[in-house]
């Protein structure tokens, strides 16, 4: 049951290469997790982002990577929106800009997500990009232009290579419950 | 030094860092609240994957509260057992401050009862968690994993927002209300104008507004981005809390000499009653160049706008005239203290005389749960905070946003009407 939300634990890898989904600006939660899908987790798979790019829900693969205009994210803090672009196999988002509580989430989920200036002009969905996570740069492989986000704070970068806040607060507790 | 705004005084109070803080920085800080409903569900499954089982505390269970307001009554089996499971959560962990399907939205509950006071800083799983801004608190909306950390640990990260402030002057024409003030502002500066900053709303117009009010405009605040959006900290805000509560509390004001990115000035004198267009909340435009569009739908309720001086507004309008025959108006009070003050008033009679559904106070037809939903091609207006493709049911259903005064009126005509002549 999506509400209930699942799990799947990255690896924290400092450089990531995909494909690029280009998606423009304003995508909404109620995009990505539409409302009368929360209670199917099956359903909410095979109609994410569809009302922004048809094909996305059939065609993503693990490993992809979506470029993003501004305000991506935003709406309600249904955090299954995070959560099922990672389910969608959505190794990182690189948008203009991020709506607060999806960012938040994101960091909370371990899904890497960076800010860059003017990133979706730079890029044509089926583009082959690069992304290195600590120095926050971005390439794109087919026509070589290099693009420079905003670094990711120390506390948050620990929260990716954590696996999340859901992991970090386990074993946390787990290591306090022996003394 | 430069003074501070609001938000930076009330981050440094809770800050567990460093106490001299500025926007920009990221700080671990204590919470004084939690608020969560229907996400409560997922806590209660996280918790059980603490090991060893002794562990599975929640720092402090006089510090959350949790409601059923989303789903409520559970309109299917699954949503059944997930209330079930928050039921049984919250006797667990002595959480006293539960608040069963009987009494309503979270953002309305929470003030009324007394749980909400100046200088709090408070989170809730629910993005429109800013509505409390209007009594002084910095209140913000959390994902569901933020959300399971805070309950066993009490504190989160925050990155200290730097804050905008918008000045707002003149008085408002004759049914023109503070929602319109708010979807302008979304509509002349857009949906992301607040996007990670702090909003500090002030001026004549915001001093002379009710609580009422102040709350909507602190609510749709979210959609414009805000992270907190704090209204006017004055004396009608403390008498307010006066009466919901005894606990203690002091108004924050902002430094006069604070730093703020960005001072915006508005003049309201002339503002005309504002809708947002589908699909996005800052598509806007002034009802006098979308009136005429036939609607099928007119929803008064939600967070935003479903308080009492809402249904009066809607009740003083629709008491000489009857809603349209084509439209299906549906209110619901945003919580059981209102509806009762609607049934005590004779509002709510009105509104039924007029041909309006009063439902129980909950959040279905507001975010396309239950009650009220839209078939392919229909077209509402609707007193909530957001207009998103296939929010309140068919992707291909399309959603116009506006103040109670406009939904009621257009009710009447059948068609987005403009509330001014009424
Ligand atoms: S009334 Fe609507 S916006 Fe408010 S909490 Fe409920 S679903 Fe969210």
């Amino acid at each position: 049951m999506a509400i209930f939300g699942t799990k799947k634990e990255r690896e924290y890898k400092e450089v990531i290469k995909g494909k690029a989904w280009v998606f423009p600006d304003n995508v909404d939660t109620d995009a990505i997790s539409p409302g009368q899908y929360l209670d199917n987790l099956k359903a909410t798979l095979d109609h994410t982002c569809e009302t922004i790019i048809k094909e996305f829900p059939s065609q993503v693969s693990v490993g992809d990577i979506i470029v993003a205009g501004r305000n991506f994210g935003c709406g309600s803090s249904r955090e299954t929106a995070p959560n099922i672009l990672q389910e969608k196999g959505v190794a990182a988002i690189v948008a203009e800009s991020f709506a607060r509580i999806f960012y938040r989430s994101s960091f909370a989920r371990a899904l890497p997500v960076l800010e860059v200036e003017n990133i979706s002009k730079e890029f044509t969905t089926g583009d082959e990009i690069e992304i290195n996570i600590p120095n926050a740069e971005i390439t794109n492989l087919r026509t070589g232009k290099k693009l420079e986000g905003e670094k990711i704070h120390p506390i948050l970068l620990n929260l990716l290579k954590n696996g999340g806040l859901e992991n970090q607060l386990l074993s946390e507790l787990k290591s306090q419950g022996k003394k | 030094m430069s003074g501070k705004t609001i938000a930076e005084k009330i981050l440094a109070a809770h800050s567990l860092s460093k106490k001299e803080i500025s926007p920009g920085d990221i700080i671990n800080a204590k919470i004084d609240l939690i608020m969560s409903h229907i996400g409560t569900a997922k806590v209660a499954l996280d918790f059980r994957k603490i090991k060893p089982s002794k562990m599975r505390k929640v720092f402090d269970p006089d510090k959350i509260v949790v409601l059923l307001d989303h789903y409520s009554p559970a309109p299917s089996e699954k949503w059944a057992a997930a209330h079930d499971i928050i039921r049984k959560f919250v006797k667990n962990h002595s959480i006293n401050s539960f608040y069963d399907i009987r009494e309503g939205v979270c953002h309305q509950v929470l003030p009324e009862k007394g749980h909400v006071r100046p200088g709090m800083l408070v989170v809730g799983g629910d993005s429109h968690t800013t509505t409390y801004g209007a009594f002084n608190a910095a209140s913000c909306g959390i994902g569901n994993t933020d959300l399971f950390y805070a309950y066993v640990k009490g504190e989160l990260w925050f990155r200290v927002p730097s804050t905008i402030k918008f000045n707002i002057t003149s008085n408002l024409q004759h049914r023109v209300m503070s929602k319109d003030i708010i979807i302008k502002m979304a509509g002349d500066y857009t949906a992301e104008i607040a996007t990670y900053k702090s909003i500090e709303f002030s001026g004549k117009t915001m001093e002379d507004l009710s609580i009422d009010s102040r709350m909507t405009m602190s609510n749709f605040a979210l959609e414009l981005g805000a992270k907190f959006a704090f209204g006017v900290p004055d004396q009608k805000v403390a008498n307010w809390i006066k009466n919901r509560t005894s606990e203690p509390f002091e108004l924050v004001k902002p430094d006069p000499d604070a730093n703020y990115d960005k001072t915006y000035e508005l003049d309201v004198s002339d503002l005309e009653p504002q809708v947002s267009c589908p699909h996005t909340v800052d598509n806007v435009k002034p009802i006098t160049e979308v009136s005429g569009t036939k609607i099928n739908q007119a929803f008064l309720g939600s967070c935003t706008n479903g308080r009492f001086e809402d249904l009066e507004v809607a009740a003083e309008i629709l008491a000489k005239n009857e809603i349209h025959n084509d439209v299906r108006m549906i209110v619901t009070p945003a919580s059981r203290e209102i509806w009762l003050e609607a049934a005590k008033t004779g509002v709510a009679e009105t509104l039924i005389n007029a041909g309006a559904i009063i439902t129980n106070p909950n959040c279905g037809a507001c975010f396309g749960a239950h009650g009220g939903l839209l078939g392919p091609g229909e077209i509402c207006i609707s007193s909530a905070n957001r207009n998103f493709k296939g929010r309140m049911g068919s992707e291909a259903a399309k959603i116009y946003l506006g103040s109670p005064a406009t939904v009621a009126v257009s009710a009447i005509k059948g068609e987005l009407t403009d509330p001014r002549d009424f």
